[in-house]
């Protein structure tokens, strides 16, 4: 499955709750103020491990609009909406943590 | 692959609609199809004709009817949820007509109907993919 988190860890807690759910199988895809998360800062720690597995993503777009992209966590998967696009093609069920 | 769309937040205030909508257009240009777009909660303000943003802003209402999504019979399907729409005063011209109000604000390119739409649209696409915040 395709995990999307829209929101920061620092705002919400989606993230944690996904990852408290999610299966061995199962990519997180970063979108909006979500891609706050794929920075390299204590929140981090929490998507290292799956993130080392090539198993995060975060929207390029999202990533730029908040000038994060020199600061990115290790491993973190950059994607266009078209790559968005692949990953809903290539996991199946996408779930949308809002 | 067939794709359906789920929007449940308005233009402008979030990020939603405009995500969903880069969406729906990366997903055609990359010859997928959108079969419908369902417009829940909030997200039934995306179908005001009446919106009117600065010039140099994108026109959200206009991205969509952009997309020109129709089904076989050239009838829309960005979706309008009746009971969001009719109490947020999201009206076309056969429900202002039945509630007697003067005037409506449904943009052409969009229709109302009711949830059963979703579910059908959940059932018939190969993805649903849900937009909101």
């Amino acid at each position: 499955m395709l995990h999307t988190v829209n929101k920061s860890s620092f705002e919400r807690n989606s993230l944690q709750t996904c990852l408290n759910t999610i299966d061995d199988s199962s990519v997180i895809l970063f979108i909006e103020d979500g891609v706050i998360n794929a920075a390299n800062n204590t929140k981090s720690s929490m998507i290292a491990d799956l993130a080392t597995q090539g198993r995060v993503f975060a929207l390029q777009g999202d990533v730029e609009a908040r000038g994060i992209s020199s600061k990115l966590a290790d491993n973190i998967k950059l994607v266009d909406y078209a790559g968005f696009v692949d990953l809903v093609v290539k996991h199946g069920t996408a779930v949308s943590w809002v | 692959m067939k794709f359906a769309i789920q929007v449940n937040e308005g233009p402008y205030q979030h990020q939603a609609s405009d995500t969903a909508f880069q969406f729906a257009k990366a997903a055609i240009e990359n010859g997928h199809e959108i079969m419908r777009v369902f417009f829940y909660h909030d997200g039934v303000n995306n179908a005001s004709r009446f919106t009117l943003p600065p010039q140099d802003d994108r026109h959200v209402v206009n991205n969509w009817a952009s997309l020109n999504i129709k089904d076989a019979d050239g009838e829309p399907e960005l979706v309008v949820c009746i009971a969001a729409a009719l109490r947020r005063g999201m009206l076309d011209e056969s429900e202002a007509t039945k509630n007697s109000i003067e005037g409506n604000n449904l943009h052409p390119a969009f229709r109302i109907s009711g949830l059963g739409q979703l579910i059908e649209a959940g059932i018939q696409s190969d993805r649903l993919v849900v937009f909101g915040d």
